[in-house]
């Protein structure tokens, strides 16, 4: 699959939010596996399960994050499992809510805050920004801030220009938060765990064409280190450096390079906050090449921060210049085809690795 | 009871003495950045914190010297903080405006207008699944009413009955703009009642009525029956900060709130009442002066951070 608009698969209930009339079924999985092959929204239920289970001083609070199910179906049924207090539905008040995710984990609490998606998230950048960040500095490092905030970013299913935004990227900008962006089944289980864990707080980004793709969970984290960046695919050729909803654009992207005998890396960031310098450089360092796609707009974008640090640290390296493939510098636009035009996709990957190629 | 009002005299003329200081240390440029005064408002501060325990919380605004003061955050290590040194109580990474103690239960310190009361609201949240008996008590200025943050963290608090004071200093003005020139209702306490909270408007001059107010408040949320707003008129008698030319209302208004100062009032119903005299005043004055030459003295003395750990306090430290 790509990051193409895709027509909702069977099992997705449509963004409430929207207003779309839900007809579609939901998933409602019976006995609860936590590992096997499991779809995206699966694997972090289960991640929620388990981290509400192992540890009374979490709990998920959000909208409609409890009677509805969660707007993207991930908290489906743990209402009924964890009851209102832990399961906590919030009013429309993202400023109001994040702030107090931040509090409570102030004083002890290991609170998981969703925000439906990253566009509203722009309700609660003053306490995401003023104080989740800062808190621990302004004080003295005297407070500790270890909230997980989760929420939903990026385009493909028609939502226009205030549902379809990346911007994961903003937040990266900002010191004293951590953001990851799982992009496997397998993330998608195990670094909500390590996000927990963390002590200081964490956004974790969940593309929304991701929550029906089947991955593998396996019993302990594949890649171990929310840090951590992942080569997805090894290759001799590029370097494909990508994250999130992307992921599956550029490792089809690299299917179709290598019958043209283009063996292209492909190396998922997983964390956009710290940026995993090592293995990117690493890449670098034997393709000698490079191409980044990432579904923020170009400018002033972490695709321009990833570029700058090559041009910085492994400058020497390179045979080309940095390819980037991004969306198009414009809202995104609600007609099918116009919001695929703004999009990457596996024919503009191609091409920009082709331009590396031959410089 | 004498004790206590002799107590409450002192606690108000510390915070006054300890700001003027800061205005001979600002002009002295020992202090920098922006400094807000509460002087005239020093009653709010003494009374509120006079009626929580120990373990109680209180996030405050920009303009919180005098709560961090009452509250218990030792003299000296506010002093060091306007210092910007490392013995601050937020090892000078703060400043005036972000005053951080949290052995007393200050969680700051907030220049974000309305920006703290999510924050009470967490906490209070925490406090209430974990069973533990503590008030957060949220500062904020009339200007905050206005925000989004403030309406959001009211009906969450009503919502989930939580145990949050919303404590609010209704001094007329946010900077330079009145009250009655932003707000369509300008009796504050009664923009509760659009949350079904309990509210009541407490004259914010007077220490021992703003004391037994916030006591009745405080000890009906500690019962668990749900978070109350005060709203305490007082009034700033210097400009908003130091940057302010104060263009923007009559002197006479501010002579007319000068008549009422909380801590002139309160000394001369004490001595009416026999329970002071003018000796024991002049000898809390220099104990005072003694307290502050010596918190002037430490903060002076103090070490500045090595530029080598600027970036120290960003994220956790974990050791390796
Ligand atoms: C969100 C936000 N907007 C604007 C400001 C700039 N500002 C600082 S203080 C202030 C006035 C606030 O007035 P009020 O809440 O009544 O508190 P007071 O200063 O009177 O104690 C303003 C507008 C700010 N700090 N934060
Ligand atoms: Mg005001």
């Amino acid at each position: 699959m790509t990051a193409q608009p895709t027509t909702q698969p069977a099992t997705t209930r449509t963004t409430g939010h929207t207003g779309t009339p839900d007809t579609t079924k939901i998933a409602v999985d019976g006995a609860p596996a936590s590992t096997g092959t499991m779809t995206y929204r699966e694997a972090m239920r289960a991640a929620l399960r388990e981290a509400l289970t192992d540890d009374d001083r979490v709990f998920l609070m959000g909208e409609d994050v409890g009677s509805y199910g969660g707007c993207f179906a991930v908290s489906l049924g743990l209402l009924e499992e964890f009851g209102p207090d832990r399961i906590r539905d919030t009013p429309l008040s993202e400023s109001g809510f994040v702030g107090a995710g931040i509090g409570a984990a102030m004083v002890g609490m290991r609170p998981i805050v969703e925000i439906m998606t990253v566009n509203f998230s722009l309700l609660a950048l003053d306490q995401i920004m003023n104080n989740a960040a800062t808190l621990q500095h302004m004080s003295g490092g005297q407070i500790q801030v270890p909230i997980v905030i989760r929420m939903t970013t990026g385009a493909g299913r028609q939502l226009a220009a205030q549902h379809s935004h990346s911007l994961e990227g903003w937040f990266a900008h900002i010191p004293g938060i951590k953001v990851i962006a799982p992009a496997t089944a397998d993330d998608a289980r195990w670094m909500l765990r390590e996000a927990l864990a963390d002590p200081d707080p964490v956004l974790l980004f969940e593309h929304g064409s991701l929550y029906n793709v089947k991955g593998e969970v396996g019993a302990t984290p594949e890649i171990p280190g929310i840090e951590r960046a992942a080569i997805r695919r090894p290759g001799r050729d590029v370097s494909i450096i990508t994250y999130g909803g992307t992921l599956r654009t550029c490792l089809d992207a690299a299917d179709l390079l290598a019958d043209q005998g283009i063996d292209a890396e492909v190396i998922d960031l997983r964390s956009l906050r710290p940026l995993d310098d090592a293995t990117i450089m690493a890449s670098v360092g034997r393709t000698h090449r490079a191409v980044i796609v990432d579904e923020g707009w170009r400018s002033g974008s972490i695709s321009a921060e990833i570029s700058a640090r090559i041009t910085e640290q492994a400058f020497y390296a390179l045979d080309a210049p940095v390819g980037r493939v991004c969306s198009e510098e414009v809202p995104v636009p609600y007609a099918q085809h116009l919001e695929a035009a703004t999009l990457p996709s596996v024919d503009k990957i191609v091409k920009a690795v082709h331009e590396a190629m031959e410089p | 009871m004498n004790d206590h009002l002799r107590h409450l005299y002192r606690e108000m003329l510390r915070i006054r003495r300890f700001e003027e200081r800061c205005v001979e240390l600002y002009s002295a440029t020992k202090i920098r950045g922006f400094l807000h005064l509460c002087i005239g408002e020093e009653a709010v501060a003494v009374g509120v914190m006079a009626a929580l325990d120990p373990d109680d919380r209180v996030a405050s605004t920009y303009r919180e010297h005098g709560h961090a003061l009452a509250r218990g955050v030792p003299i000296r290590s506010v002093m060091a903080e306007m210092y910007g040194k490392m013995e601050g109580c937020s090892r000078g990474r703060g400043g005036s405006m972000h005053l951080f103690d949290t052995s007393v239960g200050l969680y700051g310190g907030n220049a974000i207008v309305a920006g703290g009361l999510p924050l009470t609201i967490g906490m209070g949240l925490a406090d209430r699944l974990t069973g533990r008996p503590i008030v957060n008590v949220a500062l904020f200025g009339d200007g905050a009413l206005a925000e989004g943050e403030f309406h959001e963290s009211m009906n969450l608090a009503a919502l989930w009955n939580l145990p949050v004071l919303f404590a609010c200093e209704n001094n007329r003005y946010a900077m330079g703009t009145a009250l009655s020139k932003t707000h369509a209702e300008t009796d504050l306490a009664a923009r509760a009642a659009g949350y079904g909270m309990p509210a009541e408007t407490v004259d914010g001059m007077d220490v021992v009525a703003v004391e037994e107010a916030t006591r009745r408040a405080v000890d009906s949320i500690r019962a668990g029956e749900g978070p109350r707003f005060i709203e305490f008129l007082t009034y700033r008698f210097r400009a908003h900060s130091m940057y302010d030319p104060d263009r923007y209302r009559e002197s006479t208004e501010v002579e007319e709130w000068k008549e009422r100062d909380p801590i002139a009032r309160l000394a001369e119903q004490l001595i009416d009442d026999g329970v002071i005299d003018q000796e024991s005043i002049d000898a809390i004055e220099a104990e005072i002066e003694r307290e502050l030459d010596d918190a002037v003295e430490f903060a002076e003395a103090g070490t500045l951070e090595p530029v080598e750990d600027l970036t120290r306090f960003v994220l956790t430290e974990v050791p390796t």
